[in-house]
């Protein structure tokens, strides 16, 4: 897929989205969003987690003009969002949560509508090629009510690519889609990726945001609580495990290693070890010596990282 | 400006109109006919003449403000509503168009297709009684004057519905009388004088008014004054638009 750069981006630095003291409070008093700052880098994959409510979509729809935010300013490629709003929606492409479409149209109608709207000329090479990409050729002519929802979503992440968008908003993608929908759409990221275009994903899978975003944002309660690269995220947060394979089950931890922060499983095989991996002396050669002079022979070890997934719990956890 | 966008908008609006083609123009020709053989033939033959012109002919311009008004209103009103009703309106809240483009869009394309349907009126009324128009610029001026601004009416309670009772409510309460009462099929005239001075109030008279006069050299009011009423009531309208879209009301939280 061809995605031209765009000459009329204003700035020189690699921030694509600066967001700043972003809030929005509804009118029944709810705050959706406080104080958000966030700097988006042009051409990298920022995965934004948070559970139900905490303000994801209202990001979203803040930075592509959905609602009228409360307070703060949001730029995209340097310009302004309300005052320049024809310049940054137009960099920009929508994948919402909700399978929105008109029930009366075809395929093909509905991505060209899009295109138009984002003040393109039609262009039907590039619209067949995106079709095929997100394997729609042979439902371009089908009534979208006809199709099924994970057919739906892909006609959704054409109409967002129908005008060649440099910024790409995908929230909750992989909502009660298929595997292999999955599977195409991550290629699609990918190729995305590599062609520059900068991606903000929603999601719950939070494996997915450990496979494939550069960047990890953690919303909660309209805060945003923490932003971070995802490789030194982890390293920073993450704990390691050991686990160790007993030969012979025992049935309580020995006296002699009482020290060390185990943990041992149901049917006494497994005895686990909790390290931290930014400390200098992870204790594991000396647990292992005190193991063989305890007289407990192990058959197997295994080290595990905590997941994103543990991250995010504990972070979300701690709030009050 | 966005040239690209206003096209999008309006020729899938018109893509719409053509989805419902016999709902379209097939009604307001069997209505139109209908109209003609129970207020033009069968009540028509007994009433010789009103101001002058045969009855048959004198509905012509009440019937087709009557097409007119309801059709404006429903096409355009459908139009912005269902895309708020199925959320589709996130893409063009989020599309770099301006209010006045989303206008021209929905409006221009609701606007087409009440002139198409007054012009097939026109041309079934053709059949039934032997049309004059006296004054074809104001009668052309009248009737875009009406589809425009009657869309943009339509448009208004499109934006302000948040459901389909409040939907129709406007057109069947409001509009349906005011039209019926407004001199479609007499003229106020006819009237006693308490009831012609409450006529007045109802603004479609002016409309229908100065619709008849373009047609006929006869009206109810001056025609000056019933063109000032609709230039008015269109700019009511805009001002009433532009201000929802100011406000984002009911469409941007």
């Amino acid at each position: 897929m061809e995605h031209k750069v765009k000459s009329n981006i204003n700035t020189n630095a690699n921030t694509i989205i600066e967001i700043k003291g972003l809030g929005k409070t509804y009118s029944g008093g709810q705050v959706a969003l406080n104080d958000i700052n966030l700097d988006i880098k042009e051409g990298e994959i920022l995965a934004l987690l948070g559970p139900n409510g905490a303000g994801k979509t209202t990001l979203i729809s803040a930075v592509c003009g959905l609602i009228n935010p409360t307070s703060g300013s949001v730029k995209v490629a340097g310009f302004d969002i309300r005052k320049d709003y024809r310049r940054t929606r137009e960099l920009i492409g929508l994948v919402p949560q909700e399978l929105t479409l008109g029930a009366f149209e075809l395929v093909v109608n509905t991505v060209n509508l899009s295109r138009g709207l984002f003040g393109k000329k039609p262009d039907e090479q590039y619209i067949d090629s995106i079709l095929e990409k997100l394997t729609l050729s042979d439902k371009k002519n089908a009534m979208v009510q006809q199709l099924s929802g994970g057919m739906k979503r892909r006609v959704l992440i054409a109409k967002a690519l129908s005008h060649q968008p440099r910024i790409l908003f995908l929230d909750e993608p992989t909502a009660g889609v298929d595997v292999e929908l999955r599977k195409d759409m991550w290629a699609l990221v990918e190729e995305l990726r590599r062609d520059g275009v900068t991606i903000i994903l929603t999601t719950h899978y939070i494996e997915e945001a450990e496979e494939i975003a550069d960047r990890v944002g953690v919303i909660n309660n309209g805060q945003l609580l923490l932003l971070e690269d995802k490789n030194t995220l982890m390293q920073k947060m993450g704990n390691k495990q050991l686990l160790i394979e007993l030969k012979d089950p025992v049935s309580a931890i020995p006296e002699s290693l009482a020290n060390y922060r185990l943990g041992l499983s149901a049917d006494g095989t497994k005895l686990s070890y909790e390290y931290d991996i930014k400390s200098e002396r992870t204790g594991i050669t000396g647990l292992l010596g005190d193991l063989n002079k305890a007289g407990l022979p192990f058959k197997d070890l295994v080290t595990s990282q905590s997941s994103l997934e543990d991250i995010f719990v504990e972070l979300v956890g701690a709030q009050p | 400006m966005n040239i690209e966008a206003v096209k999008a908008l309006y020729f899938s609006e018109m893509r719409r109109t053509r989805n419902t083609l016999m709902q379209s123009i097939a009604s307001p020709v069997i209505s139109t006919a209908l109209y003609f053989v129970v207020f033009g033939s069968a009540i028509g033959s007994r009433i010789q003449s009103v101001d002058g012109v045969p009855y048959g002919l004198f509905i012509v311009p009440g019937l087709m403000m009557l097409s007119l008004l309801t059709q404006s209103i429903s096409n355009a009103s459908f139009g912005i509503f269902f895309p708020k009703f199925t959320g589709t309106i996130y893409e063009i809240m989020s599309a770099p168009i301006s209010h006045f483009e989303i206008i021209l869009g929905y409006v221009g394309a609701a606007a087409t297709k009440s002139l198409i349907i007054g012009s097939i009126i026109l041309i079934t009324a053709a059949f039934f009684v032997e049309l004059r128009i006296a004054h074809p610029f104001w009668m052309i001026a009248f009737f875009l004057l009406t589809c425009i601004s009657f869309s943009l009416f339509g448009f208004i309670i499109g934006l302000w519905a948040d459901n389909f009772e409040k939907l129709q409510l406007i057109p069947l309460l409001v509009i349906t009388p005011l039209v019926f009462l407004g001199g479609s099929f007499y003229s106020v005239s006819m009237l006693p004088e308490f009831w012609q001075k409450v006529s007045l109030m109802n603004p479609v008279l002016y409309l229908i008014s100065g619709f008849r006069w373009s047609f006929f050299e006869v009206s109810d009011v001056s025609v000056t004054t019933s063109l000032t009423m609709v230039v008015l009531f269109l700019v009511v309208c805009l001002a009433i638009v532009w201000w929802m879209f100011k406000t984002g009301y009911k469409i941007k939280p």
